[in-house]
């Protein structure tokens, strides 16, 4: 029951992408192929999918831990971003003061200040929720255009590469800042082991000890929550601070690995396409580590696809078809739909109050 | 006690209008339905006649709800037939039944909340009715039966006893020739009973048949004129009630004498729990404010709070169970610590333990195994670092499931997948298994049968015995004079003085439900015990 509905919708969501491709007069047998085939094939693209699953799992773990616990964080991009901002802040002053460090001396430094970052971005939310009661959804979402912004004026003016003719970027990073690679000749760095590392160690706290447990009685019962004196305080700053705390990593992990610099690009979307990673992912973290693969396919086919001159704008389409199919197949698999005129039984069938 | 049958009651002279020899409004023949290897109605024989009021008797789990629902449509029997006025009629659905004049109010009420009284009802009527002729019709049909309802409130604003009365309305607007009425009165104060009976008589006494199911056995002898007995699903007879003795129904419907609990009498210890003059303002403009509540409960002592639920009763107990902690520090004290505004999770800790009203999202997490709903109140299974020993928490699970008799089909079953009679019997398991020292219970008993009812009044009788202060709130006066040793009585917020059980009447503390306790408190029933 519960991989029903995401294979429905990736069911429906090839056979739409399919559709899609016919009406673009391409060849859509080749065309899908890029999508869910060609990104496992081979060393160079197997690592490229590893580099994307990696912020994909990060996000998405963070994520499912909030939504499990009824705080609707929407913003992991705007964590994500401030974790760029954090790790890539560190590594530029590194750089820039000619600061000897070593690349696994390095890397625990850029963890930590991405997550720094990342959870105080995070934490804003968390505060305007405890202190107004502000919405969460609107404030996260929000604040994930404060940052982008933000991140764009620290890269036209202070933290601008002065030999860069003016471009919006920081310098580039000393070789010596950036993650250890996996494999020689390829980009794909540390990052990925311990973000599974990470959905290990999500999964033994939800479901193995006391405090993933309120948090998730929080989200499904709040009454027994408040019965049970669990803190609702308690779980939406944990819950925050958490899934800030490891978009802030990915975010760190992506401008100090593959990117080497700071730029206007850092927003890649990683935590939005998270979002619908948790869901699909069935806001499990095991779940969250496949459904990571899929929607990192999608991206990669996406970049492939433009061979085809097939836009890569279509990876985004695709994502919102996956996750709009599977929350309406979810809808049709808990409820029945019954037209005309229902009468009483109609209403007492929908949700009576007791 | 019992609500002994009034005159007005069930002599010969005010029996039902039947038509001898004419066909009965409903009857059914052979109706046999089953789940699986469950047969849940067994070869099911039922006559009504029409003006009849007929009961159906019943265990949790006899097969009364299964009955109901294939009379009203929905559900199918797989064998048997159904006939009305004395042809065979096929009810495929809640909407062929209400189209043959059929009307079912049900135990749990499908009311939306945000909506009004008018609204509610008007949603299941056709669309081309106009809002203010239903509100118009509701006041005529209330005025008709002597109900009080205003069809322009919201239904989030008024009581349980209110909501069934917009049930009823609702169910009457249809003119239905045969009413069916699911443990009607569990919410009801005596006199709401009595006031609910009238209109019942009244109803039938026009020819509208009235199914009426229940399992107190004086209101089926004080208004029934025939009743079925139903155990294991199969019908085990069918009586005029006004013949028989609550024994022998009793024995009719468990099979044995009923279980009665033993009760020494008892030896109050020191003040555990003590409510002094606590006022609380509502929290939003539909709760009851608490206006100068004052309690005690010592150790060794069951003390009750009667009342009509929606009186303040979920106030009080949200304020001693600490989910609302707004209480002045001192105006709840526990074994003379101010406990006022600490959260449910620190009281618990000095051993206050507290089962709620409402089992499913509050007692319990519905969707959670019966294990993990353990971790709600009891930590006896949390090793460091917060890690849960499963295997403890099993075990420990386990344990209360035996020593309770819970039927479930193990500790990892969910808590929904439990009928409401043995989620109860967990919930309140878990609570007397943590050997608390001030236990609070809000009704016990709702909607568990005999059996199961009997056990868990010995449970907190046996509780008291050991030493443990007992509060108990419950809408069941019957209840609150087996077990308790004193009785409060809470109206509009505000509490009564407390009355030793063995020196109250029912019509008393019927009176006193209405908040009318001033007049003869200083003349009848001075309070009991000093203040400590």
């Amino acid at each position: 029951m519960t991989l029903l509905s995401p294979i429905l919708a990736l069911s429906i969501t090839v056979l739409v992408a399919g559709t899609l491709f016919i009406a673009l007069d391409k060849d859509p047998v080749r065309a899908l192929s890029l999508f869910l085939v060609k990104p496992f094939q081979g060393t160079w693209n197997l690592t490229e999918l590893g580099l994307k699953i990696t912020p994909l799992i990060l996000c998405s773990l963070g994520l499912a831990l909030c939504f499990r616990a009824n705080v609707w964080n929407i913003g992991a991009e705007g964590q994500f971003v401030f974790g760029a901002i954090g790790g890539g802040g560190l590594a530029m002053w590194v750089t820039t003061h000619g600061v000897e460090v070593s690349r696994w001396g390095f890397f625990p430094f850029v963890i930590v200040a991405g997550a720094l970052a990342g959870a105080a971005w995070a934490a804003a939310v968390a505060y305007c929720k405890d202190r107004f009661h502000a919405n969460e959804i609107l404030v996260s979402l929000m604040l994930v255009y404060v940052a982008n912004l933000f991140l764009t004026w620290l890269v036209v003016d202070p933290w601008k590469d002065p030999a860069g003719w003016g471009m919006p970027k920081t310098v580039s990073f000393a070789a010596s800042t950036t993650i250890p690679r996996m494999f020689p000749g390829m980009r794909l760095h540390w990052g990925l082991p311990l973000a599974l590392l990470a959905a290990a160690a999500m999964w033994m706290f939800l479901f193995r000890t006391f405090k993933g447990n309120q948090l998730q009685i929080g989200g499904l019962a709040p009454a027994a929550a408040r019965y049970a004196g669990f803190s609702p305080r308690a779980a939406l700053w944990t819950t925050l601070l958490t899934s800030g705390a490891l978009a802030g990593v990915a975010g760190a992990f992506e401008v100090v690995g593959p990117s080497g610099q700071l730029n206007q690009g850092a927003a890649s979307g990683y935590g939005f396409t998270a979002i619908v990673v948790a869901f699909v992912g069935r806001l499990n973290p095991i779940g969250c580590v496949l459904a990571s693969i899929l929607l990192s396919a999608f991206r990669r086919g996406g970049e492939l696809a433009q061979g085809m001159q097939i836009p890569p704008a279509l990876t985004g389409v695709f994502e919102g078809v996956l996750l709009v199919t599977m929350l309406v197949c979810d809808t049709f698999i808990h409820h029945r739909v019954r037209f005309g005129n229902g009468g009483p039984a109609a209403a007492a069938s929908s949700r009576p109050t007791p | 006690m019992s609500l002994s049958a009034s005159p007005d009651g069930v002599s010969s002279g005010t029996g039902p209008k039947r038509h001898e020899g004419g066909a009965p409004r409903l009857e059914l023949r052979h109706v046999t339905k089953r789940y699986g290897h469950v047969v849940a109605n067994d070869d099911v024989a039922l006559a009504v006649a029409p003006g009849e009021i007929h009961a159906v008797l019943g265990e949790n789990g006899a097969g009364k709800s299964t009955l109901m629902k294939i009379i009203y449509g929905a559900v199918h029997p797989d064998a048997g037939e159904i006939l009305w006025d004395g042809r065979p009629v096929r009810i495929g659905s809640p909407h062929d039944a209400r189209a043959l004049g059929i009307a079912m109010v049900f135990q749990h009420f499908s009311l939306f909340e945000t909506l009004t009284v008018a609204e509610n009802i008007w949603l299941g009527l056709p669309r081309s009715t106009k809002l203010r002729d239903v509100e118009a019709r509701i006041d005529a049909k209330a005025r008709e039966y002597g109900l009080e309802l205003d069809p322009t409130r919201h239904v989030h604003a008024l009581s349980v006893g209110e909501r069934q009365r917009v049930e009823i309305v609702r169910a009457l607007l249809g003119d239905p020739r045969l009413l069916i009425l699911d443990e009607p009165t569990s919410v009801l104060t005596p006199q709401a009973v009595e006031k609910l009976f009238v209109t019942l008589r009244q109803l039938a006494a026009t020819g509208c048949s009235i199914l009426y199911i229940s399992h107190k056995l004086d209101e089926i002898r004080a208004l029934c004129h025939r009743c079925t007995v139903l155990r294991g699903g199969k019908v085990v007879g069918s009586t005029d009630p006004t013949k028989e003795t609550i024994a022998g129904l009793s024995r009719l419907m468990i099979g044995a004498d009923p279980p009665r609990v033993v009760r020494a009498p008892p030896h109050p210890g020191v003040m555990a729990l003590h409510v002094l003059d606590l006022s609380l303002p509502q929290v939003d403009r539909f709760g009851v404010p608490l206006d100068r509540v004052t309690l005690e409960v010592r150790e060794g002592e069951i003390v009750g709070i009667a009342g009509v639920s929606g009186n303040g009763q979920q106030q009080l107990l949200a304020a001693l169970s600490g989910e609302d902690p707004r209480a002045p520090a001192n105006a709840v004290r526990l074994f003379g610590t101010p406990i006022g505004r600490l959260g449910s999770g620190a009281r618990r800790r000095l051993g206050l333990h507290f089962v709620p009203e409402e089992r499913l999202g509050r007692g319990a997490v519905p969707g959670l195994s019966l294990a993990q709903n353990l971790l709600l109140t009891r930590r006896e299974a949390i090793r460091g670092f917060g890690w849960i020993d499963r295997r403890h928490l099993h075990g420990q699970t386990k344990g209360i499931l035996g020593r309770f008799r819970v039927a479930a089909p193990g500790t990892r079953a969910a808590a929904r997948s439990l009928s409401g009679g043995n989620l109860q019997k967990y919930i309140v398991g878990r609570e007397i298994d943590a050997v608390p020292k001030v236990l609070i219970v809000a009704q016990p008993t709702w909607g568990v049968d005999v059996g199961a009812a009997a056990q868990i009044r010995a449970e907190l009788v046996a509780l008291r015995d050991a030493g443990c202060a007992v509060l108990v709130a419950s809408d069941d006066l019957d209840e609150l004079f087996e077990i308790s040793d004193r009785l409060y009585v809470i109206a509009r917020g505000r509490l009564s003085p407390p009355v030793p059980t063995a020196a109250a009447t029912v019509e008393q503390i019927g009176q006193w439900m209405s908040g009318l306790w001033e007049r003869e408190q200083e003349t009848v029933h001075p309070a009991p015990g000093a203040n400590a």
